[in-house]
């Protein structure tokens, strides 16, 4: 069935819209990630504009960070005072991100800052993912215990001042690494259409040392401020988010959701993770031989933005 | 469509017959549907004119018999056709132009190749065809590269064409019988919304006699339009609504897949 997606401009097939909703959900579920991180480049490379695709996927991530963040919140699994602190990072990450995308596409240099954002980025963390899971998975085969939290280990980020006691998380760190954290997932998310799961869970893991506990649900709490309020700012300044669109994704993603986190609890951590390595590196890899390889057409057309 | 077109044959018959006598030719058209909604299950539509050619007793023979050309101009619009380059081994957008107020959409459909309907400089003076359209660029650093080969013209009449947007027929217009005609204006899935004129020229030996134009209007209708306008003009309630649509279905599937 052909539906007219009234802000894409484009009439696309709404099972096809569906599916990949559902797919990407069940892998979203599967790993404990917002997904938007393979959303946003779907949506590419179905034709959506790539700023109509970010806009839209942010409500999107909304919607399955909300679903997350609920059952976590049963589970008591979230620390409130953390979200908090985070969140005053990511409203004004957010904000920024929101800002330089609606620069960037004045000046016509959206998509290429967002290619060039994903391949840094995905091949970054990807190659990490993929290294450090080969690592531990190695690691256990030889019979030796998989160091999660070294809880003795302080690095210079507890050295800062300004600490702060998170007492759900059993953590004291100072509030400045925890702000710029925020600022660095809220800006991202804006400019890139990714939830910023991903990055959070290894961040608040590697450098706060937050136990595993919480390290999911809070991060989902941030997603889903950062991403709701991404939709907001997205939808007041460049009129991009298709609500049809991000409807359909919705209704597939949280689907999907449920019977991937099923399908993942019958995994091993660390060959989710590895997997999860991989996804990130081959969608950074799509990115890059985009941007390598030379275009069949060197032209593109765009109508004009206002306010130039 | 049939039975639709076979009426207005009929009234254009009746049209024919009771009009006033002139000196020359008169020309005669009518549109299939002057009204084209976008709904949600658009994806394109295709109107048909029918014209007809009125001449009376004192009309002059004429033996090469009749042209028709035409030109159905959609909204205007403000593109910017970019043009990519290596910049450290990655291929980035180096260079645009703005191209102001051109058409969104342009059908030119004729019974035969415009060269043989008439000569260069006719077509030139009356902007006939996609190679004589007015495309005016914003000035830029090298105004020279405004001409018709200049690359950017030819990219953006390239780039709409493979939209569909753009399209040029050479059989586009039949005549069924000498004196009157039918095209069919294909309208594709992403025509935009507006007002659409549409012109008819008739052409004797190179020359154009006649003319006649219409418009058309394409509009979204129900929740398309309701979104789009929505989107536009209160865009901050808008993404209040979406995101709490998004809070709503993330809530939604946690009550529905409770497993705890």
């Amino acid at each position: 069935v052909q539906i007219y997606l009234p802000i894409a401009d484009l009439p696309v097939n709404i099972f096809v819209i569906l599916a990949m909703g559902l797919a990407v959900g069940f892998i979203s579920g599967m790993f404990g990630v917002g997904g938007g991180f393979l959303m946003t480049p779907l949506l590419i490379f179905l034709g959506v504009s790539p700023a109509v695709a970010v806009a839209s996927v942010t409500s999107h991530i909304a919607a399955s960070s909300c679903s997350g963040a609920i059952t976590y919140w049963r589970r008591r699994a979230i620390d409130l005072a953390l979200a908090f602190m985070l969140l005053a990072g990511g409203i004004v990450g957010t904000a920024s991100g929101v800002w330089l995308f609606t620069a960037l596409r004045a000046i016509g240099q959206l998509d290429i800052t967002i290619g060039i954002s994903y391949v840094v980025l995905l091949g970054t963390v990807g190659g990490l993912m993929v290294i450090e899971s080969v690592r531990a998975i190695l690691r256990t085969r030889r019979g030796k215990p998989v160091e999660l939290r070294r809880p003795g280990s302080h690095t210079w980020l507890h050295g800062l001042p300004f600490k702060l006691r998170f007492k759900r998380s059993r953590i004291y760190v100072s509030a400045i690494p925890v702000c710029a954290i925020g600022f660095l997932i809220g800006f991202a998310g804006a400019l890139m259409g990714i939830g910023g799961g991903f990055l959070l869970v290894p961040m608040l893991i590697y450098f706060l040392r937050v136990p595993t506990a919480t390290v999911i649900g809070t991060s989902m709490v941030l997603t889903l401020v950062t991403m709701a309020s991404a939709t907001v700012m997205h939808a007041a300044t460049n009129h991009l988010v298709d609500a049809v669109l991000a409807l359909i994704l919705m209704v597939g993603g949280v689907i999907g959701a449920q019977f991937g986190a099923r399908a993942g609890q019958k995994m091993s951590g660390e060959r989710l993770r590895l997997l999860l390595g991989l996804l990130v590196l081959a969608v950074g890899i799509r990115f890059a031989l985009e941007l390598v390889v030379q275009p069949e057409d060197l032209f593109s057309l765009r109508p004009l933005e206002s306010g130039l | 469509m049939i039975g639709r077109a076979l009426a207005l044959l009929a009234a254009l018959g009746v049209l024919a017959a009771a009009t006033a006598p002139a000196a020359a030719e008169r020309l005669v058209t009518s549109l299939s549907n002057h009204r084209v909604m976008v709904t949600s299950n658009f994806t394109g539509d295709e109107l048909v004119l029918f014209g007809g050619i009125e001449r009376d007793a004192q009309t002059v023979p004429r033996r090469g018999g009749y042209d028709v050309v035409i030109t159905v101009t959609g909204p205007r619009q403000t593109l910017v056709t970019y043009r990519k380059g290596r910049v450290l081994g990655i291929w980035v957008n180096v260079d645009s132009r703005v191209f102001e107020n051109v058409p969104s959409y342009l059908a030119v459909l004729a019974n035969r190749p415009l060269d043989a309907v008439a000569n260069a400089e006719i077509l030139r003076r009356l902007q006939l065809g996609l190679d004589n359209v007015a495309l005016p660029q914003r000035p830029s650093a090298n105004i020279a590269d405004s001409a018709r080969d200049d690359p950017f013209r030819r990219a953006f009449l390239r780039l709409q064409g493979e939209h569909q947007l753009y399209r040029e027929e050479a059989n586009g217009v039949t005549f069924l019988t000498p004196a009157l005609f039918r095209a069919s204006i294909p309208l594709p899935a992403e025509v935009p919304v507006g007002t659409y004129e549409v012109d008819v020229k008739l052409f004797v030996d190179g020359g154009m006699i006649a003319r006649a134009t219409s418009a058309l209007e394409v509009y979204k209708v129900g929740f398309e339009q309701f979104v789009t306008s929505t989107a536009r003009d209160h865009g901050l309630l808008y993404g209040l609504a979406t995101s709490m649509m998004a809070l709503l279905t993330g809530w939604f599937a946690s009550v529905v897949f409770r497993r705890d």
